[in-house]
């Protein structure tokens, strides 16, 4: 940090980022390096015979024959590619490549375990990609969520609340009225919750991280109240159906592609089309464009006429909306029960998606998929019985996640007034 | 240079404010909760009867209540011995606070530290209690701190959004937690399920009223709890260390100006959090279970965050705000075995009050005839 301040003295913004870079490059080329180690010394040497990923079943029109290659000189290879990608690292002006570099890297890691942990064995690849879509499903739309309400500068530590509430409301109001009202009825509620959100914190000036805080509590212990008071007594209130997958025509039947994005419930795609939707909205449209604005600087953007206090209301009610279809996910998409607190922390990991993601739509999905893939994997490699304990296994992905933020994304930047009360003049 | 001058201006201004409330905030201060908790009691009574819970019974439940945190000696000490956890880690989340941190890791900071002063706890066979229950409070700090201090480390080395790492930390740590609670020298004998063993009688802290009856579960942690709130007090207010956490979380970039070394300021800030929750931990089970197992921390990690909000960062704020919930959650307990309402209500009364003191405005619509001379006073300024 003091080398920060003296040199900020002369030509001050481009040298910081210039050094931070070539930094980053290094710490990245230093973990790819303990990568191409890793995946050589024990993946490599530790493995014999052939890895055998089934891509289809039997069952399915056009089955593809199971892929098999050989353990120990596939993770030999790539542990040469790992060291040339963490080598590149070093040498002058590669840094921009930094972010690919590390990201393909940790890609070509996770292959070489898998090779590794499947050697003698067979291993479902498709069914465990179809796991990570189905898993990052409410990760993403919580992540979305976020995204719709930082983008006009309120932050949303509320997304587990409004998860919660959404999967609360679409197993109540689902056992009663059937699939499509409970949908209905959890999209409404997850919109009222944002729009308490924005209330508290645009006219009513909360602190956005303590509402958000209070609308978690106060979801909680509603829920929490309602499913130990009354549904432990009339129990037909939490028994909703569960929507059926829907097989698109001829693209289901596809190998591998087919089953892993193309034979889900309506949630799945509903979440597909919604990041695609707020993409386009946020960055193609008027509306989009001015709601960046109020995140940006509202006293600019209300100087230019647009309403700042509206312009968050309706982003921050969409939030809700958004993250009430993720909470009917819970229910009304895959269990059709209500749990006490069963979202669980998605809504943080939604949050650290977000960010992850860079404030984008698209990059809080990859950023979800990450996540469930990492989920799906430990699941599925319970059953490869690999030396490591399975607790290790279930922390990779946080790490991994600490990691990539760390090393990749860095200082992402957060919309400019994040956080920060609007006070109309 | 000039911009540097005027940000520092702008922060004496912002320390000056806060030296010398006005009216209005005093009010903020002080008709505000009284408001919150009376119109939070009341919903809460709106949600039991939108349940099908008769008036007769919301009545019984709010003595219940009453009686099971401050009406009997029994409940006192059930209060105390739920505040102290809450209030040491909602100190420390108040400390990130006011160094500008959002530090949601205080669940994660509070399981490591419990983990390392049970593992102190049950080792070291023969040392005297004097000697022990510093050792293991010390290896409950010394490992929380430890652990938020990565997060710490990551956001001034790489600007990694300490919301994001201590999230991640608080998911790896449970999957530590379960992975240490297997390993052979920390599993309780001929247990296979997940759990230590339990600490030494010379670890536990010691309980203070037994003297009065045996089942009395108040400990020493109490008075750590009290000397924390002073010495946090003292750090924050007093010392140089302090200043320069309060001026990094007021204005970052003119406390960078002003020459004080942010990395160093960060990493202390969240290493201090992490050692309050840890030593929250520590607490826990050196005090209340003598043991530790999957989920030991309960939840309270995320409790102090509300603890640390609704006592607006002050030390002395969260000791009240520490003792409140404490109290709510002992008068929880009783109002589920004699009401028969499920404690969860609790959980909605937490978080109406907390709403209404974070939003002083709504009060203030709510209840206008409260307020004129805030309002006048206001206006003035």
């Amino acid at each position: 940090m003091d080398k920060e301040t003296t040199s900020s003295t002369a030509n001050p913004e481009s040298r910081k980022l210039d050094s931070a870079k070539v930094r980053q490059a290094h710490v990245s080329g230093w973990i790819l390096l303990g990568l191409a180690v890793l995946a050589a010394v024990v993946f490599g040497a530790g493995s014999e015979g052939i890895a055998t990923f089934r891509l289809s079943r039997p069952t399915d029109p056009w089955a593809l024959p199971n892929l098999s290659i050989p353990a120990a000189s596939t993770n030999y290879l790539i542990a040469a590619l790992l060291a040339f990608l963490g080598v590149r690292q070093f040498l002058r002006g590669n840094v921009r490549w930094t972010s690919l570099s590390l990201g393909s890297g940790l890609l070509l890691a996770v292959i070489a375990f898998l090779v590794w942990a499947t050697a003698g064995k067979g291993f479902s690849l498709t069914g465990m990609l179809q796991a990570t879509v189905v898993g990052a499903v409410p990760i993403a739309l919580g992540g979305l969520a976020g995204v719709l309400s930082e983008r006009v500068a309120v932050v949303n530590i509320a997304i587990e609340g409004m998860l919660l509430a959404g999967a609360f409301t679409g197993a109540l109001v689902g056992s009663l009225l059937g699939g499509v009202g409970g949908l209905v009825a959890a999209v409404t509620v997850g919109g009222l919750f944002g729009f308490i959100l924005a209330a508290l914190v645009v006219t009513y000036r909360a602190d956005q991280i303590i509402a958000g805080v209070v609308i978690n509590l106060f979801v909680l212990g509603v829920t929490s109240y309602v499913s130990s008071q009354v549904y432990s007594e009339y129990r037909f209130l939490n028994n909703a159906p569960v929507f059926a997958p829907i097989r698109i025509p001829v693209l289901a039947d596809l190998p591998v592609i087919g089953p892993v994005l193309f034979q889900h419930n309506l949630f799945v795609y509903g979440a597909i089309i919604m990041v695609a939707m707020a993409t386009y909205y946020l960055f193609h449209t008027r509306l989009g464009l001015r709601a960046r604005a109020v995140g940006e600087h509202p006293r600019a953007a209300d100087t230019l006429g647009i309403n700042v206090y509206r312009t968050r209301y309706i982003n921050v009610t969409m939030a809700g909306m958004v993250a009430g279809f993720g909470g009917a996910w819970l229910t009304l998409g895959s269990v059709g029960r209500f749990d006490e607190n069963m979202t669980n922390g998605i809504g943080y990991i939604g949050l650290a998606a977000m960010i992850f993601g860079r404030w984008h739509p698209v990059g809080a999905l990859m950023a979800a998929l990450i996540f469930g893939f990492a989920n799906s994997l430990q699941q599925k490699l319970a059953l490869l019985n690999t030396p490591i304990p399975s607790e290790f296994l279930a922390m990779a992905p946080y790490i991994a996640t600490i990691v990539l933020v760390a090393g990749v994304v860095g200082r992402a930047r957060a919309p400019a007034a994040d956080g920060q009360a609007y006070v109309k003049e | 240079m000039n911009n540097a001058q005027e940000s520092t201006v702008g922060l004496s201004e912002a320390l000056l404010r806060r030296a010398a409330p006005s009216r209005a905030a005093l009010e903020d201060l002080v008709v505000v909760p009284i408001f919150a908790v009376v119109v939070a009691l009341v919903l809460g009574a709106a949600a039991m009867l939108a349940t099908n819970v008769d008036l007769a019974t919301v009545g019984r439940s709010y003595v219940a209540l009453l009686n099971g945190s401050v009406g009997s000696v029994n409940a006192i000490s059930e209060t105390l011995t739920a505040a102290v956890p809450l209030t040491l880690a909602g100190l420390g989340i108040a400390l990130g606070f006011r160094a500008g941190m959002f530090n949601i890791g205080a669940e994660g900071q509070l399981l490591i530290g419990g983990m390392a002063a049970v593992i102190a706890g049950f080792s070291f066979a023969g040392l005297p209690a004097i000697v022990h229950v510093p050792l293991v409070l010390l290896a409950g700090a010394l490992a929380g701190g430890l652990y938020a201090a990565i997060a710490g480390w990551l956001r001034a080395a790489t600007g990694a959004h300490e919301v994001i790492s201590t999230i991640m930390l608080n998911l790896i740590s449970y999957r530590l937690v379960d992975y240490l609670l297997r390993l052979d020298f920390i599993q309780r004998e001929g247990r296979s399920d997940p759990i230590s063993q339990s600490v030494l009688e010379s670890a536990e802290l010691p309980r203070l009223l037994i003297w009065l009856d045996p089942n009395l579960r108040l400990h020493a942690g109490v008075f750590l709890m009290i000397a924390a709130v002073i010495v946090i007090n003292w750090l924050l207010f007093k010392t140089r260390l302090g200043f320069e956490f309060r001026a990094s979380g007021e204005n970052p970039d003119a406390a960078r100006y002003a020459g004080m070394k942010a990395g160093l300021i960060i990493v202390l800030a969240m290493g201090l959090a992490g050692a309050l929750a840890g030593l929250a931990g520590a607490n826990q089970v050196s005090g209340v279970l003598g043991r530790a197992s999957p989920g030991f921390s309960a939840g309270i990690g995320f409790d102090a965050i509300a603890v640390a909000l609704l006592g607006r960062s002050h030390p002395w704020g969260v000791l009240l705000a520490g003792l409140l919930f404490g109290a709510l959650e002992a008068g929880g307990r009783q109002m589920q075995v004699e009401a028969g309402v499920s404690i969860d209500l609790i959980g909605i009364i937490q978080a109406l009050i907390i709403v209404f003191i974070a939003a002083p405005l709504l009060v203030r619509t709510l209840f206008p005839w409260g307020f004129r001379k805030a309002e006048r006073a206001e206006r003035e300024e």
